[in-house]
């Protein structure tokens, strides 16, 4: 159910994101979705590909530091409310929402968003109960291929 | 040197010899060497020493000083007390500042360098049989040679590949089944990042001691290599000046660099005063040659800041230690008012994480206030995909510089590979403040 999530530490100035997106150019890998977070100083970019291992010896090989982490992909209907209704079912859990982004591309009139959990487990417990459906890392490449 | 004088276990060698002299012995061999080498440097160099009489060790005090300028000045022979015909080698410093300090050898001396690290490496543990992997820099720099004459003479198998080419070093002690590797202790980080890099694990491979000088570095850097790899780190001292590589190295017990002194004798002094201090306190090292044919140096200012050890070593040697060297007062810089030492940095920097060890210092003069940026490189072990962690993170390196400094110093996490790698001797301080 979860996704894993390759992130990059960057620096804050001109050029610095080009180098990593060439190495995944070179290799072929595709960028499903990225978010780019940024200080003063420095950005942390992360990155949802396909052959996530691949990338990250890519990454790793042109010299950057890369983190893995476990994010949750979770449906959410594409109207007003959609995404609160999502909220809801985290909230009676309890779980903190570290940050989230979305996709490109959406999944029979839903979008599909990526949710960092500070416990993704426990998150997917309390998304199911409530209802949500949770996007397995099949079901994604298979929505990107579309 | 008959084999069986040499056996695989290590740790002594027919040469080691004078390590274990007894101290009223050793005293007396010293006072004869250092009387004659007075005499020696001044019937055959000309410059303002009197040959004062030497009736004891303590006489050395009322002796004058020899400084890095008195070489630099009489560049290039100017200091040699030998004739070119006896001299079989030269080498010379880098000289960063100006011309480079060149220091020569007799074949008398050449031998005694061999044998002093032939000590060296029985310190630490090597013996015939050995494979090692010479990673100095060969050339003018005295590191390269020595070590491998020093090598050669123990009858170990030494490998020339002199500094640089990482993946190349990498790949020799993979294959070769090298079984200890001598270069500067940043370098060997470098290595180490590669290897991992490469996917190269050290724990995995033969290597079982690391030979690390020509830098000062830290304990906790030391702990750091030791963990990573399984190796025993030692550190060696030495200078060219004196002789290169062989001045002073560590034994299994890796507490103080033992004092080749029947060649080289201590004395450790305050930098202001310059006043002799006595056993155990920490000032500068002073050192004499004490056999020097080519070129003997009296009184040496090397502007490490050491102590020597008052205790007697648990491995047996009677030849004192000197603490080992974590600053040289020519490393310091000074900011608002502050002395500051890299090694202070670096102590900070690894009492955050234990493992930022690629950093550097630099200094710049914005509108007549000086500046210090601690750049830290980011690694996986400290890296995280949340920006509030990593804010922890570089609140705490500025709280534990600090803490340590008493002043403000702005830090900046880079990317990995941004700081350049030394294959020698690393840069830690780069002082902008004069370049307008």
């Amino acid at each position: 159910m979860k996704i894993n999530q390759l992130s990059l530490f960057l620096e804050n100035k001109p050029g610095s994101l080009t180098g990593p997106c060439k190495a995944l150019t070179k290799a072929g890998i595709n960028i499903m979705t990225m978010s780019l977070a940024d200080t003063q100083q420095f950005g942390i970019l992360r990155l949802i590909v396909k052959d996530w291992q691949k990338a990250k010896e890519v990454l790793e090989k042109a010299g950057c530091v890369v983190n893995v982490t476990e994010v949750v992909a979770i449906e959410v209907e594409d109207r007003p409310g959609g995404l609160a209704g999502v909220l809801e079912a985290i909230e009676k859990s309890g779980i903190n929402v570290e940050y989230t982004y979305a996709f490109t591309f959406g999944r029979g009139g839903k979008a599909v968003l990526i949710f960092r959990f500070e416990d993704p487990d426990g998150a997917i417990k309390a998304l199911q109960a409530g209802g949500v459906n949770v996007v397995g890392s099949v079901q994604l490449y298979e929505g990107a291929q579309k | 040197m008959s084999a069986q004088w040499n056996d695989p276990i290590g740790g002594f060698h027919p040469v080691s010899g004078p390590d274990y002299l007894r101290v009223e012995q050793l005293r007396k061999l010293q006072l004869g060497r250092l009387q004659s080498v007075v005499r020696r440097a001044y019937s055959n160099v000309e410059r303002g020493l009197k040959p004062q009489a030497v009736r004891a060790l303590d006489d050395l005090g009322q002796l004058p000083f020899t400084v890095k300028n008195d070489l630099r000045d009489t560049y290039p022979y100017g200091l040699f007390a030998s004739p070119m015909s006896e001299i079989v080698r030269l080498h010379a410093s880098s000289g960063t500042t100006g011309k480079p300090i060149v220091v020569a050898y007799t074949r008398e001396d050449i031998d005694v360098w061999s044998s002093v690290m032939l000590r060296t490496f029985t310190a630490c543990g090597l013996h015939q049989g050995d494979i090692i992997q010479n990673a100095y820099g060969y050339g003018l720099f005295t590191g390269g040679l020595g070590a491998h004459y020093g090598a050669e003479a123990l009858g170990a198998t030494v490998i020339p590949m002199s500094g640089g080419n990482t993946d190349r070093q990498i790949m020799v002690l993979k294959d070769f089944g090298v079984t200890a590797i001598c270069c500067t202790p940043s370098y060997f980080l470098h290595i180490l990042d590669r290897a991992a890099e490469m996917g190269v694990n050290f724990r995995e491979l033969p290597l079982r001691a690391g030979i690390f000088g020509a830098e000062p570095w830290t304990e906790q850097m030391r702990r750091r290599i030791e963990t990573e790899t399984r190796i025993k780190a030692y550190d060696i001292y030495g200078l060219s000046e004196i002789i290169g590589p062989g001045v002073a190295s560590e034994c299994e017990c890796q507490a103080g660099l033992h004092v080749f002194e029947d060649h080289f004798y201590p004395e450790i002094i305050d930098p202001e005063t310059r006043a002799p201090l006595p056993i155990g306190v920490e000032g500068e090292l002073v050192l004499t040659t004490l056999s020097k044919k080519a070129m003997p140096i009296v009184r040496y200012r090397t502007r490490d800041i050491s102590a020597i050890e008052p205790e007697p070593c648990e491995c047996g040697r009677t030849i004192r230690r000197i603490k080992r060297i974590g600053r040289r007062s020519d490393d310091m810089f000074i900011i608002r008012g502050v002395n500051v030492f890299p090694s202070q940095i670096e102590a900070a920097l690894l009492a955050v994480e234990g493992t930022l060890p690629h950093y550097q210092i630099v200094l710049t003069r914005e509108r007549d206030l000086d500046q210090m940026e601690v750049q830290v490189e980011v690694t996986p072990e400290v890296f995280s995909d949340k920006i509030r962690a990593l804010e922890g993170l570089h609140a705490k390196i500025s709280h534990a510089v600090e803490n340590l400094l008493g002043i403000r110093a702005s830090v900046r996490l880079v990317e990995p590979h941004t700081i350049q790698r030394s294959e020698g001797k690393a840069q830690r301080v780069i002082d902008r403040r004069n370049l307008k």
